[in-house]
């Protein structure tokens, strides 16, 4: 009934363990059950998408893995406290770029006079080197999720959430994040669980698509993606699968509509 | 533009650089460079404006003067009286002990205002019990004229400084508590999230977070406990005449309606009016429009 943070030392076989999760919320028409018996277990390295309709909790699911809220019932077991990625950049207006990532690396404990070095370290790999003084405002949209990603990666953890961090983005901004957010995926070995309702996005990324269906969400299906990276949007079984999934998408909606 | 061309065709060769060059050029597209304006802007459209206001007024008040409108110099003294007035106790040397002695009351009262409205009004904010216990009354005060504690503190404190404090006190500690718990309700909740998953929690949750997000409305909140010290003090120093508390502004005003010298109470209101807009053009103005400004939130037109 918790989500526990397991520490560093009794190494798990697991990024993230979510067992036997549900969880209600207290509505106008008593409990609302909103994630229904939800298991899944994110392998360490792993990619997996979340990918769902609206109302099918997935952002709730990943706030019970972040530990800012607890499940009704089950189990959440993570390595450490999981850094999360929002739809907004969610970067502190006070701060500048480079004050924003140092902040994480600050309140994780790294001493001082090792936090500019790695806040460069980790500009770098988000290709924003020179943008240490910028203030958030003057950043475009792409360049703040990447500020934010980098932020997100200088928590250390083993496990990156992201809740539909691109949405937001202009098509063509968002497919030059999605190389970004591969490459960097495969540099660093972090596992990586990704919610979005962009099926193509799903499987443009992932190695494991997870359907969830609506009200309450269950899990509908899964799909193990065996396209090599790097994928490209627009590749053919990029595309084939995406029609596949997006069939059964269609037919997980349509259900909500017969009543 | 033709360098740039060349660069990204030879740079399409490595799969690596080739997303790097779209992605400078993507930055590149959709940064835009802000500057400050030029001077003769800043003059033309914030310094000139107020000058030629004052010049009217100036002018109007003169007209009344001279076209005989109000032939009374003991209801309305002319502009030169006023200036003669300023003159004479610019000689004797008392004009800037005036301003001087109304002055760092006023400031040494708001820095205690601060000291005791800022653990305040974090307290109010973060507290559900406090909050609820305080909060509307605190708010209430603000509506609560100040002077109406200047009997009050006659009685306790004495005609001392220290009453005309507690009166700047009872005005400004409200204002500035208020100003902070309605920055710190503002902080939108994402920031709050986003610093819980960094591990900001707790106190390290309100140093790193919530403080400076709130800022903004704090700061709206000392600009507002400045005015009400200022508003404070002067009520209190009309009331408060004792020969060793010193003659201030609001003493001055007094001594004006007691010698029944309408130039020297049109002096000392001017004055209370010059030193309120100095203060806040030299000390809160600025402070407000930097923290605007570097969180993007002042918007040019």
């Amino acid at each position: 009934m918790a989500t526990t943070f397991a520490k560093a030392a009794e190494s798990v076989e697991h990024a993230a363990r979510i067992e036997h999760v549900s969880k209600s919320f207290a509505g106008p028409a008593g409990q609302q059950l909103v994630l229904d018996d939800i298991s899944i277990d994110v392998a360490p390295g792993e990619f997996v998408t979340l990918l769902g309709a609206s109302g099918c909790g997935k952002s709730t699911l990943l706030n019970l893995v972040a530990g800012l809220d607890e499940p009704t019932v089950g189990s959440i077991t993570t390595e450490g406290r999981p850094a999360l990625m929002f739809q907004e950049h969610a970067l502190f207006p006070w701060l500048t770029a480079g004050k924003n990532i140092e902040l994480a690396l600050r309140l994780r404990g790294v001493p001082k006079n090792e936090r500019r070095e790695r806040t460069e370290e980790l500009l770098e790999l988000v290709r924003l080197k020179g943008a240490y003084g910028k203030r958030v405002h003057e950043l475009s949209g792409g360049m703040r999720q990447r500020v934010a990603l980098a932020r997100a990666l200088a928590q250390e953890s083993n496990l990156l959430l992201m809740d539909e961090p691109f949405a937001a983005l202009d098509a063509i901004t968002r497919d030059v994040l999605h190389d970004e957010l591969t490459r960097i995926w495969a540099e660093t070995g972090v596992s990586v669980l990704f919610v979005t309702h962009n099926v193509r996005e799903a499987v443009r990324l992932a190695q494991r698509v997870i359907l969830l269906s609506s009200r309450p969400g269950r899990i509908a299906r899964e799909w193990t993606v065996g396209i090599p990276q790097p994928r490209r949007i627009e590749d053919a079984p990029v595309a084939e699968l995406s029609v596949e999934i997006t069939e059964v998408l269609r037919g997980e909606i349509r259900r909500h509509g017969q009543h | 533009m033709a360098s740039t061309d060349t660069k990204t065709t030879g740079a399409g060769a490595k799969d690596g650089s080739a997303l790097g060059g779209i992605e400078a050029g993507l930055d590149a597209l959709e940064t835009s460079v802000t500057g400050r304006p030029p001077f003769r802007q800043t003059f033309r459209e914030k310094i000139f404006p107020p000058i030629v206001a004052t010049v009217v007024v100036l002018a109007i008040w003169q007209g009344l003067i001279s076209l005989k409108i109000v032939d009374d110099a003991s209801k309305l003294p002319s502009p030169g009286a006023v200036w003669a007035e300023a003159e004479d106790a610019w000689l004797k040397g008392t004009l800037l002990d005036y301003i001087w002695t109304s002055v760092s009351r006023g400031l040494f009262g708001f820095v205690l205002a601060l000291i005791i409205g800022t653990p305040l009004g974090l307290v109010v904010a973060r507290v559900k019990f406090v909050r609820a216990a305080i909060g509307p009354i605190l708010s209430g005060l603000q509506s609560l004229p100040s002077v109406a504690w200047v009997p009050a503190a006659v009685i306790w404190l004495g005609l001392k400084p220290e009453m005309m404090y507690a009166v700047i006190l009872l005005g400004a500690v409200p204002s500035i508590a208020n100003g902070l718990v309605s920055g710190v309700d503002q902080v939108p909740p994402l920031f709050l999230r986003a610093g819980r998953t960094l591990g900001a929690t707790g106190l390290r949750g309100t140093w790193h977070i919530v403080m400076p997000a709130a800022l903004p409305g704090y700061v709206a909140g000392l600009k507002q406990g400045w005015a009400f010290s200022w508003r404070s003090l002067m009520a209190a120093e009309i009331i408060a005449q004792a020969p060793d508390l010193g003659v201030g502004l609001g003493q001055l005003l007094e001594v004006g309606r007691t010698n029944s010298s309408m130039a020297t109470v049109f002096l000392a209101i001017l004055l209370i009016l010059f030193v309120g807009i100095a203060i806040d053009l030299l000390i809160f103005s600025p402070l407000e429009r930097w923290v605007l400004r570097s969180r993007g939130l002042l918007v040019k037109s």
